[in-house]
């Protein structure tokens, strides 16, 4: 079943938070408050437990830094207002802790999204499809949830989803990888050879690059990996600190007939991306010129660099090149904690690439995703012609928490990128299909009716693990269009406008005292007939998670960004809920917002799913598809049955 | 005598300095200078004795935590031996080899994590805390510890 009919579940949506204490100062619109007076009484009467919400953004602490002039202070163009720097710092003096139960803690563990075991995880590494399995490598701490002593986990899978683990692949065991086997790209060679290139960092503690390749390239599991005896085989060059020097990218070969690579740096607080050039992997030459320089954005990690088809239908390998074919440059950015790209040209001539817009320059335009997300690299899969992404998801939970419930970290569902042939200046971002091998029962509901100020709950049984699919048509309830200069997300979702925001609210208990909104708010609706102001319509797309969870020692921040909304296209969105992770796309991925929560009351059969519409001025109509998923089983690879 | 001082002019100013971009300025020069070894450092090893500076604070308070925990137990004080137990399991750790291997990020995360945590276990008490000399100290001494983390990236 699943139908919404009656006005048993419309409940006015609760405005009583403005009123606590500890908010940040709401940027109160609209004069609804004599209207909704009564309601705000009602509801406040109705003993639900009032919220104390509590984040991590302490505007003392940047004002700290003084006249540092770095970059940790600065809020990239491009980037909606709304989301905090990211600063898992100092609490207020009043924030108490909360006493994490067992259920609490293991309910957080997801069914389908790639995490080990047990311990800490960060960055995927050099992953590859190689003789029928997907490979992927990772950043490891075999000892502690907590990061360090890091080595490369390994893991395979069939098709992205199941996957199964194997032992560690690189340990740190020369003395040019003892204090780090850190992160690296794969680079797959036409005559099957598969090269390793990753960063190590040596008994001398200087980053160099090493080399290693699979002991026995026959073995679809390439369980044994060999480390070339004279490693390294970069290190840095005169004018690189030596602490400035990792992450090389997969090579591509080009018209020299030899192999290029990039690997990220600084110089004087300004990002760049490095070339070199090999024939054999083992001897490299240094560009005298870097691929691309952006002032200001500090180091770069996790370079990548690949081409996409502008006809935007498949994936390219990464030595693809020709017209039709732009080049996307990517870095993460150390200072920040956030990955940028931007797409561009790349001049094969000289190895230099520019960006399409200097304004969206990597490092100040773009992001690949406005939640949690760092460390992303993405691999050309041979096997169905698509270019991959991967993306490490930290916690946003107390390290405390993470040491007691022993594992920290998730990477997202990997994604299928292409390039946007509609507005051509972004990138698509969609959950590979093979999630769908996931699905078990699902639920339609056509055309459902939400007022202003309404939640309207979902009856599809659990909500912990779910694929979500919706649209929303618009529909004014004024006829003279009212200029709405909104910009952003505001402070959440509890900060009403005439166009917004409206969306789901996922991981929501039946009393709303937690939810997570997950919501599209647009300014200048409509507004053809208004002409004495600028009344251009903009989307803003944005997770909202200050309510996400009553426990102050988490973060719980608002994300988003503007989204282009093309006249020929209704407002979409896909989520995918999978217990603390939640990873929802606007208009077929053209911005994307990774999220963790931590509920202490939404979890296992009191979380729900719900439609909202906290906008003042137009109904919504939702139109959706959810299905259940289940669990992807990731275990330990069975070494004892025989395969 | 005409012996010349042993500390050259060069290496008071890097401690001063660095410790200038951090929250407490004289707690950070009280603390590094009160280790041998940290007027020849860089600021990666001033970062370092930070941390060993962190961890002398932790055992205060667990010290004081166990010595409590036999006059006057409490849920409080039991929350508090959990934080300081992931303060020195976890955060000094990740701090500490963060630090050794060229990865200040994660010595961010650690001391500011470790500088959470006593917070947190300083709230527990509703303003009636035992442990308020210890959890300030080491909330004062992360923040610093923190500070020159991101000095380095």
């Amino acid at each position: 079943m699943g139908g919404i009919k009656d006005d048993v579940g419309h409940v006015p949506l609760l405005e009583a938070e403005e009123e606590e204490e500890g908010w940040r100062p709401l940027r109160l619109r609209g004069s609804y408050l004599g209207i909704f007076g009564s309601i705000v009484f009602l509801v406040s009467m109705a003993a639900l437990i009032i919220y104390q919400g509590h984040d991590y953004y302490d505007e003392a602490k940047i004002e700290n830094k003084g006249n540092n002039n770095n970059n940790y202070n600065k809020v990239p163009r491009g980037v909606a207002e709304g989301v905090s720097a990211k600063s898992n710092s100092f609490l207020s003096e009043t924030t108490p802790s909360y006493n994490w139960t067992n259920a609490m803690l293991s309910w957080q563990r997801t069914a389908f999204h790639f995490q080990p075991e047990r311990n800490w995880m960060n960055d995927p590494n050099g992953p590859l499809f190689h003789k029928g399995w997907y490979h992927l490598f990772y950043q490891y701490n075999p000892f502690s949830a907590v990061w360090g002593n890091i080595t490369w986990g390994h893991a395979v899978s069939r098709d992205l989803i199941h996957w199964l683990y194997l032992p560690e692949a690189i340990v740190r065991d020369m003395w040019f990888d003892i204090n780090g086997a850190w992160s690296g790209s794969a680079t797959l060679l036409p005559g099957g050879e598969i090269v390793m290139l990753y960063t190590g960092y040596t008994d001398q503690q200087v980053q160099v690059q090493n080399l290693a390749y699979p002991a026995d390239a026959s073995d679809p599991l390439l369980l044994n990996w060999v480390k070339y005896a004279k490693n390294p085989v970069m290190v840095p060059p005169p004018g690189i600190g030596p602490h400035d020097f990792r992450d090389p990218t997969t090579a591509w070969f080009g018209p020299d007939n030899k192999w290029t690579l990039t690997l990220g740096s600084m110089v004087n607080d300004s990002g760049l991306s490095l070339v070199y050039k090999t024939t054999d992997f083992i001897n490299y030459e240094l560009n005298d010129h870097f691929l691309h320089i952006v002032p200001g954005t500090g180091m770069w990690e996790c370079v990548d660099f690949y081409p996409v088809s502008i006809n935007g239908s498949v994936g390219l390998d990464t030595s693809a090149n020709g017209p039709g074919v732009k080049h996307v440059l990517k870095a993460s950015l150390d200072d920040t904690k956030l990955d940028y790209y931007a797409i561009g040209t790349y001049f094969i001539e000289n190895d230099t690439w520019i960006p399409d817009d200097p304004d969206l320059d990597v490092g100040i335009g773009l992001r690949l995703d406005y939640g949690k997300y760092y460390a992303s690299k993405t691999f050309y899969d041979q096997n169905k012609q698509r270019r991959v992404l991967w993306g490490w998801i930290n916690e946003s939970d107390s390290e405390v928490a993470d040491i007691t419930k022993g594992w920290a970290s998730l990477q997202t569902i990997p994604r299928t990128v292409l390039y946007d042939k509609k507005t051509g200046t972004n990138l698509l971002q969609w959950p590979v299909e093979e999630i769908e091998s996931l699905r078990l029962s699902s639920h339609e509901l056509k055309e459902l009716l939400v007022k202003p100020g309404t939640v309207v709950p979902l009856h599809i049984g659990p909500a912990t693990q779910l694929d979500i699919f919706v649209e929303f048509e618009i529909e004014l309830l004024e006829s003279e269009g009212i200029v709405n200069n909104v910009e952003g997300c505001g402070v959440g979702a509890v900060e009403r406008s005439a166009f917004g925001p409206f969306g789901i609210l996922a991981i929501a208990n039946d009393e709303l005292s937690e939810l997570t909104p997950i919501y599209f708010r647009l300014s200048n609706y409509g507004n053809g007939t208004s002409t004495t102001t600028t009344t251009t319509t903009s989307t803003s797309f944005c997770v909202d998670e200050t309510r996400s969870s009553k426990a102050p020692d988490v973060s719980k921040l608002v994300f988003g960004s503007k989204v282009s909304v093309l006249s020929d296209e209704k407002l979409s969105l896909r989520v995918l809920v999978d217990h603390s992770i939640i990873e929802s796309f606007a208009q077929g991925g053209r911005t994307v917002i990774s999220s963790r929560v931590y509920p202490t009351e939404a979890i296992y059969g009191a979380a729900r799913l719900f439609l909202f519409n906290n906008a003042t001025d137009i109904n919504i109509k939702a139109s959706l598809k959810i299905w259940q998923l289940n669990s992807a089983f990731i275990r330990p690879f069975p070494f004892h049955n025989t395969q | 005598m005409t012996s010349l001082p042993s500390i050259t002019l060069g290496d008071e100013k890097l401690i001063e300095s660095t410790c200038r971009q951090t929250p407490n300025f004289n707690l950070c020069v009280q603390s590094l200078k009160s280790f041998p070894g940290s007027a020849t450092a860089d600021v990666r090893g001033l970062g370092l004795i930070m941390v060993k500076v962190m961890q002398s604070k932790a055992n205060d308070a667990i010290n004081k935590i166990r010595e409590l925990q036999r006059s006057a137990p409490s849920p409080a004080l039991t929350s508090c031996a959990s934080k300081y137990n992931a303060i020195v399991v976890g955060d000094i750790p990740e701090a500490n080899e963060a630090f050794s291997k060229g990865m200040p990020k994660f010595a961010e995360n650690g001391a500011n994590d470790a500088a959470n945590e006593a917070t947190f276990c300083e709230n527990g008490f509703n303003g009636r805390s035992p442990l308020t000399q210890q959890n300030n100290a080491m909330r004062d001494v992360a923040a610093i510890t923190a500070a020159i983390a991101r000095q380095l990236l």
